[in-house]
């Protein structure tokens, strides 16, 4: 592990320590026998906090395997969650069962040997013309496009996306070699803290709903101030980075930004789909997808334009 | 000796395969209880649901809290569970299942019977009063009589509804490879049969408030 990395982790640490406790004061103070329902969920995200920094942190240590297993992980849960919402019939088994079986493995083990012109294209090309070949041989023509598409999307979103991130691993930036994990810490961090900042500043000073139709939750206070402090503190980080201090200001507004609009698109497609979550596991934040949403639309971005600017390959 | 031997290494066998049927059906569907109608508490009840799976009762244990898991027995066909040993020993000793003839000419005991029995031993009941697989496009199949038949003759166990949904997709009859999608099980409020209440008319009710619970679930 680089010293930066030590350094930001621990600062993670703090930070997160900071927010424990600030949760526990709140309880006490307000509701020690935990019938404040907004407290209650603060303390839920705090702790599945915890457990995805020390998870995070395992896969960094484990170098690339590591994260490249991780991310295949995420992308399983994701690509779960999002298929049990989309249209499908009894047609689209095969098709269904070879996005998880084959679909995904394939993806990741081309991310993990590097193979960039295979992974960049398998699922935009191979995995969109192949996969309705597999539903349209099951017969079924109702529904067909729905069905077709709302399984590419669930691809696109949750294999294809998600996995952009241990890409990064696979950059050549003169004078960073042995870093690029820094590359994952830093967005992560960025596009996460935006959320977080999001969340905080949309309960203290939120007024002015920002698309009341998809999320009641999502204010321009929130979203300005998360912003902000995002931008500024990914910014103040840039010595993680192979970016010039002005360059982090840029790349930090752009995955914030991004950041941001996943969210508001993925609260289209749940508004859409008649649910709140995108599923249950992760105490306090829903599903998988819930927390993963902003990195989704931030990492392909991010890592095409750290490669077209920066990368040598 | 040698009996009670073989009798503790078979209970030892069965209590492992309960743990590894349990975690496979959580890997593979991550199922999500809601107890919309009911709590989860250790009280006699008859679970009933819609069957679209050979999984449905096994995603119903799982969810249960082990508590009320060790309590509960599903109602099944004996027809199947006793086609093979390793099936007959899973349905017997893994799922202390109530295993009931479903061909009137095959069999030597009454079905409700063998339920009212298995209710006044203690235990509570997982049922699916559709009597067979719903393949079909209708989204519950007619109830048979079974649920009346068992209501009337123990009226005082509370009758649960529980939707499942998402199953279907899981693992369409005929298919080999579970493709692993999240399942909902949803827990409405109890029912009972009232006085004085038509056959019919009691099916019914029961359907409606199992599809009732339909409209909540993600699918």
């Amino acid at each position: 592990m680089t010293p930066h990395l030590a350094y930001l982790l621990l600062g993670v640490a703090v930070f997160l320590v900071v927010a424990t406790a600030i949760g526990q004061i709140l309880r006490a103070r307000v509701a020690p026998d935990g019938s404040n329902p907004a407290i209650e969920n603060l303390n839920a995200r705090i702790a599945a906090w915890w457990a995805m920094v020390v998870l995070l942190a395992l896969a960094f240590l484990a170098g690339r395997p590591g994260v490249v297993i991780l991310f295949a992980i995420l992308s399983f849960a994701a690509l779960r969650e999002f298929l049990s919402l989309t249209r499908k019939s009894a047609a689209d088994h095969w098709a269904l069962a070879a996005a998880f079986f084959v679909v995904l493995p394939v993806q990741y083990l081309l991310v993990g040997i590097d193979w960039y012109g295979f992974y960049a294209i398998f699922i935009p090309v191979y995995a969109f013309l192949l996969l309705p070949v597999l539903s349209a041989l099951r017969g079924g023509p109702a529904d067909f496009l729905d069905r077709v598409a709302e399984t590419q999307w669930a691809l696109m979103i949750s294999v294809y996306c998600v996995s952009h991130v241990p890409a990064l691993l696979s950059l050549r930036i003169a004078g960073f070699e042995g870093q690029n994990v820094l590359l994952i810490a830093w967005l992560i961090f960025t596009v996460q803290l935006s959320d977080v900042m999001q969340y905080v500043c949309g309960k203290l000073f939120g007024r002015r709903p920002l698309a009341p139709s998809l999320s009641p939750s999502k204010t321009w206070e929130g979203f300005l101030g998360g912003l902000a402090t995002a931008t500024a503190a990914g910014a103040a980080l840039w010595w993680l980075t192979p970016f010039a201090p002005e360059q982090a200001v840029l790349m930090a507004l752009v995955v914030t930004v991004m950041g941001s609009f996943g969210g508001l698109v993925m609260s289209a497609i749940k508004r859409d789909k008649g649910v709140k979550d995108w599923g249950h596991l992760i105490a306090g934040h829903g599903g998988f997808l819930d927390r993963l949403d902003s990195v989704v639309f931030a990492a392909p971005i991010f890592f095409h334009l750290t490669r077209y600017f920066w990368s040598q390959t | 000796m040698l009996s009670r031997l073989r009798r503790s290494v078979l209970a030892l066998t069965a209590g492992v395969l309960a743990k590894a049927i349990t975690l496979f059906a959580r890997l593979a569907t991550a199922p999500r209880a809601i107890w919309a109608g009911v709590e989860p508490r250790a009280r006699q009840r008859i679970y009933y649901a819609n069957h679209t799976s050979n999984g449905d009762f096994v995603l119903i244990w799982t969810v249960l809290p082990p508590v009320l898991r060790a309590n509960t027995r599903p109602v099944a066909a004996l027809d199947y569970w006793l086609r093979s040993p390793l099936r007959a020993f899973i349905g017997r000793d893994v799922f202390n299942a109530v295993l009931i003839d479903r061909r009137p000419d095959h069999r030597t005991e009454d079905p409700v019977a063998q339920m009212a029995a298995a209710l006044d031993g203690g235990a509570s009941l997982i049922l699916f009063p559709e009597g067979q697989r719903n393949s079909s496009d209708a989204p519950l199949l007619p109830f048979k009589s079974g649920l009346y038949h068992l209501a009337r003759q123990r009226p005082g166990v509370d009758l649960v509804p529980v939707w499942i949904s998402n199953l279907n997709h899981v693992m369409p009859k005929g298919e080999i490879i579970p493709v692993p999608l999240i399942c909902t099980l949803t827990f409405g409020a109890a029912l009972r049969l009232a006085d004085d209440e038509p056959k019919d008319a009691f099916l019914a009710r029961t359907a409606a408030a199992l599809l009732a619970l339909r409209a909540g679930d993600a699918a």
